[in-house]
């Protein structure tokens, strides 16, 4: 069981991460750096599915945890993808 | 009663640990001057943290399901981030993203494989 506080403490950890990697999203001034932001937001909303697994003590989000990372991990590989082909064609 | 006790301290360590990987991993993000070092603290420092709070819930959750699935989410992110963030990477040398000035070397320029660094 953990003490509601801690949960708290580390919801807005989480938060404040997010809302960095959405502040390199905007910044960024390649587009490398936008996909690799999206990606760590990704990572971050599936660790805050893990955490409402936690508040709940259920275990259904996990799942959505995994869907989302699993989301978008096929995101960033398809953005790779796409920014290598359009490097291609520009040569 | 006291291992109840004794795997809720354990279970809060994580939680705190792991998260506070993650805002290190984001903090890297705004901070580092560089698309290849941002990318190394994303992969790394993010790749612990989801560690910690997937041990947390392994800990926690006292359902056999639950504890079963928190270690495959930890082994997903294991097996996925490197791969991200090496195609992250290929993609970004192949777009020319430069380097930041400082650094020591660059092996693949000397390789000719990528056209745009030519």
């Amino acid at each position: 069981m953990i003490r509601i506080e801690v949960l708290n403490f580390s919801f807005y950890v989480i938060c404040a991460g997010i809302l960095l990697a959405f502040y390199r999203m905007y910044k960024g001034p390649s587009l490398p750096d936008r996909v690799l932001a999206a990606d760590v937001i990704s990572t971050g909303v599936s660790l805050l599915a893990v955490l409402y697994c936690l508040f709940s003590h259920t275990d259904y989000y996990l799942d959505a945890a995994i869907a989302i990372a699993l989301m978008g991990f096929l995101g960033t590989i398809g953005f790779s993808r796409f920014m290598e082909r359009k490097a291609h064609v520009h040569d | 009663m006291y291992m109840i006790k004794l795997a809720g301290y354990l279970g809060e360590f994580f939680l705190i640990f792991g998260s506070l990987f993650f805002l290190i991993a984001c903090l890297g993000i705004v901070r580092f001057p560089d698309l290849y070092t941002r990318v190394h603290a994303a992969s790394k420092a993010a790749t612990l943290g989801v560690a910690g709070i997937g041990l947390c819930a392994f800990i926690i959750l006292d359902s056999t399901a639950a504890s079963t699935r928190s270690l495959l989410f930890i082994g997903f992110f294991f097996l996925t981030a490197p791969v991200a963030s090496h195609m992250i990477s290929r993609a970004a040398y192949t777009l020319g993203v430069h380097l930041v000035p400082k650094s020591a070397r660059d092996d693949l320029k000397k390789s000719g494989h990528f056209a745009s660094e030519k």
